[in-house]
């Protein structure tokens, strides 16, 4: 059952690396709002979709 | 204020490839679906027997229609989100034909029969190594972007393709190591219970990060940008998100219960699988509730209509998939059709309607336009909502029934059915569940129909304009001092911190297995297979026998009963790849050795209607012409050795002596049986693996 020890570690290296990005997340203030990032991706509306609304 | 441009061919053309594809893959899925049902459909040629069509179908649906759509998705998200253009064109370019490549170069490999024999990674080592190489081209050109933005934020659909692209690489990785023996063709490097555990920690992880958490990405930007309102909330989003990806990845084992797996590692799996049960589903409540208060917009526009019926199969899938973790449940449901309902659930309702949907947003707004007929959508939705209960139902029937039928005893203590009675009982269900496919199929033809109309009455903007401010431009967020502020400031310490935490989930892991000596007990009487058997071994990969015929007997009674003792981890310790299978179309096949003649198995090869009548077994009349083509026989000895296969040294310069002793002997015995053959073709060395088939623990 060796390669459980190979999977264990592959699992373990992406956990890891997950670990490190929320903390840098978490560190760099990504979650500080969790209010305006889901408004913000409405207000990106684009020459087209303004076209569209008019019609 | 900077001015920019969003790439929208790309995802042009990667929506296009969706469609394309799309109709493809599922046309073959209509197809093996029928042949179920009818096996004169299979058509006495190798090339669309069910054996190898299924992976066709599978790879196609997951890889071309999905993987595309998700390609397309992303790179409209990522820019539109992050305020930039993509990070290279060219790469884009690259990106875009390199997967199709693979896509067509995949279907002729698979049809031609050159397959590893692992669900969902049945491309040969070639394949393996370009689908690598476009991973990092297609992370390069994510990453790049994420590096130019102009928000600093990265919005929740950002993380989840991060954590996609991340685990897909090392899943497909670590499970595609294999021993090339010649330019195409190669031996899995695991072997027996190792190998399948290794397949159903990607196999799991597959659908968990590549038919899934991209997805929620998708569903975390069109369903609050279809319905006009923001997320209901963003903080469960975070949530979502990272519990979901933490808890995945150890769910594997679940596809092993009741299987030669140690029991821990099935436990493992088992109490993982429950814990998904709460991110999943506060993520598709996360996605349902934003539609409150715009419940009437639900019951008029199709692409609402299609996102909710999308997460409502989500939501259904993921209560399913910890159901059928629990031992008890898997002991009736695994090997039947309602794993192939519930994973169909997945892909038509989930992954389908979601890309439906994403398609009717995207076009009208690339093209500068409205969608050409919302009464099509409309009908869209509703065949393929009834083409998906006609798929599910009956396949949901088909497995109670069937899995009741074979753990039925009389009262005499025998088993009540044979294994014939309980196929040619849902063969019914089989057909219906082939309209339900066909149904759907004829719907995306609808879409296909109307984006086209689409796209022609309007104008495609290939370069589409937008401004905001330089990154470098904008002021730093203020920090709140939280108790691990301090830690956070001094990267040294946060390292080690983060260390110590990841090697103490380790160490926990870790320091059973190193206790447990080894975990598979090896049997003296266990030998490796002899060349012949070995290139019969190969054909049965080849043809896709694993398909529908599994080699694991777990131990039950009725199951014990019917196929013979129940498998042991140290059987498997020679098989490169494993070949354990996950549905009993047909019976267990472990125990097969010695059970029947080699008449037998020659006639029922050539017409398997001929020996059971009402059997839906493709027949394999071309084993019986074929040649059995030998040359690399020393190569593939060779290869197994590099294995740790304990052939004799030397034994590639005289193994074609022994490989046609053997043939010869089984070729007599078959004349002795008035069936006219010779040695050297490919039906004898399948019989040889038939009938060493489990035999080595009888000696």
């Amino acid at each position: 059952m060796s390669v459980i020890i190979v999977l264990l570690m592959a699992s373990l290296s992406v956990a890891a690396f997950f670990l490190l990005a929320y903390w840098w997340s978490a560190h760099d203030g990504q979650f500080d709002d969790t209010y305006s990032p889901g408004h913000r991706i409405l207000y990106d509306q684009d020459k087209n979709q303004e076209s569209i609304k008019k019609s | 204020m900077e001015k920019f441009y969003y790439d929208n061919k790309i995802v042009k053309q990667f929506g296009v490839a969706t469609l394309f594809w799309g109709i493809v893959g599922m046309l073959v899925g209509v197809l093996i679906a029928f042949q179920l049902a009818f096996p004169a459909l299979n058509f006495g040629i190798p090339y669309t027997s069910f054996g190898r069509l299924r992976p066709v179908h599978t790879n196609a649906v997951i890889f071309a229609f999905v993987g595309n759509a998700v390609f397309a998705g992303a790179y409209f998200i990522l820019q539109r989100v992050l305020k930039t253009r993509l990070f290279s064109d060219l790469l884009s370019k690259i990106h875009f034909w390199g997967w199709q490549f693979i896509i067509v170069f995949g279907a002729i490999t698979l049809v031609m029969g050159y397959t590893s024999g692992k669900e969902y990674a049945e491309l040969e080592w070639p394949l393996d190594i370009l689908i690598t190489l476009i991973w990092v081209v297609f992370g390069i050109n994510m990453f790049g972007t994420i590096l130019r933005r102009r928000e600093r934020h990265l919005y929740v659909s950002i993380w989840f393709f991060i954590g996609t692209w991340v685990t897909v690489a090392m899943l497909h990785i670590v499970n595609s190591f294999q021993i090339p023996f010649s330019w195409i063709k190669s031996y899995s490097f695991y072997a027996g219970v190792q190998d399948a555990l290794v397949q159903w920690w990607y196999g799991h992880n597959a659908v968990a990060f590549f038919l899934t958490t991209p997805f929620l990405g998708l569903m975390y930007y069109f369903v609050p940008k279809a319905a006009d309102r923001p997320i209901y909330s963003y903080r469960w989003s975070i949530i979502h998100f990272w519990a979901l990806i933490f808890i995945y990845i150890w769910a594997g084992p679940h596809h092993l219960l009741y299987t030669a797996l140690p029991e821990w590692a099935q436990a493992l799996g088992t109490v993982f699988s429950i814990m998904l049960i709460l991110p999943s589903w506060g993520g598709m409540l996360n996605g349902l509730f934003t539609l409150r208060g715009a419940w009437d917009k639900v019951r008029e526009d199709p692409i609402l209509k299609m996102l909710v019926v999308s997460l409502t199969c989500y939501g259904m899938a993921t209560i399913e998939g910890p159901m059928l973790s629990l031992k008890n449940v898997n002991a009736f449901s695994h090997y039947t059709d309602w794993t192939v309902a519930h994973v169909h659930i997945g892909a038509l309702g989930f992954n389908g309607f979601m890309i439906f949907a994403m398609l009717y947003y995207l076009v009208p707004r690339m093209w500068n336009t409205t969608l050409y007929s919302r009464k099509l959508a409309n009908a869209h939705f509703l065949i393929s909502t009834v083409g998906i209960l006609l798929y599910a139902i009956p396949m949901y029937w088909a497995g109670f029934a069937q899995s009741l039928m074979w753990k039925k005893f009389t009262e005499s203590g025998q088993l009540q059915y044979q294994f014939l009675e309980t196929v040619t009982h849902i063969v019914p269900m089989y057909a219906v569940r082939g309209v339900g496919g066909l149904l759907y199929w004829i719907g995306a033809f609808y879409a296909v129909y109307n984006l086209y109309k689409t796209m022609k009455q309007g104008r495609f903007l290939a370069n589409e304009p937008d401004e905001a401010m330089p990154l470098s431009a904008q002021p730093l967020p203020t920090q709140k001092m939280h108790w691990h502020t301090a830690i956070e400031r001094k990267p040294v310490q946060l390292l080690v911190l983060s260390l110590v935490v990841v090697a103490i989930g380790g160490l926990v892991e870790l320091v059973p297995t190193f206790l447990i000596e080894s975990n598979v007990p090896t049997i003296s009487s266990v030998k490796p297979y002899t060349p012949l058997e070995l290139l019969g071994r190969d054909i049965y990969v080849r043809e896709g026998c694993y398909t529908c015929h599994s080699q694991m007997i777990r131990p039950f009674r009725d199951e014990e009963m019917r196929y013979g003792e129940y498998s042991k981890a140290g059987e498997f310790i020679y098989d490169h790849p494993f070949q354990w299978g996950s549905k009993r179309t047909g019976p267990d096949l472990h125990r097969i050795g010695g059970k029947y003649p080699d008449s037998w198995h020659f006639t029922h090869m050539r017409d398997p209607q001929e020996i059971s009548p009402g059997s839906i077994m493709p027949a394999y009349p071309w084993l019986i012409k074929n040649d059995l083509y030998t040359a690399n026989t020393p190569a593939k000895i060779r290869a197994m050795q590099k294995l740790g296969v304990p052939y004799p040294e030397g034994y590639d310069q005289i193994c074609i002596q022994d490989l046609r002793l053997q043939a010869d002997s089984i070729a007599l015995a078959l004349n002795a049986a008035q069936i006219k053959t010779s040695g050297d073709k490919e039906i004898i060395a399948l019989i040889a693996y038939l009938q060493r088939l489990g035999t080595d623990v009888k000696k």
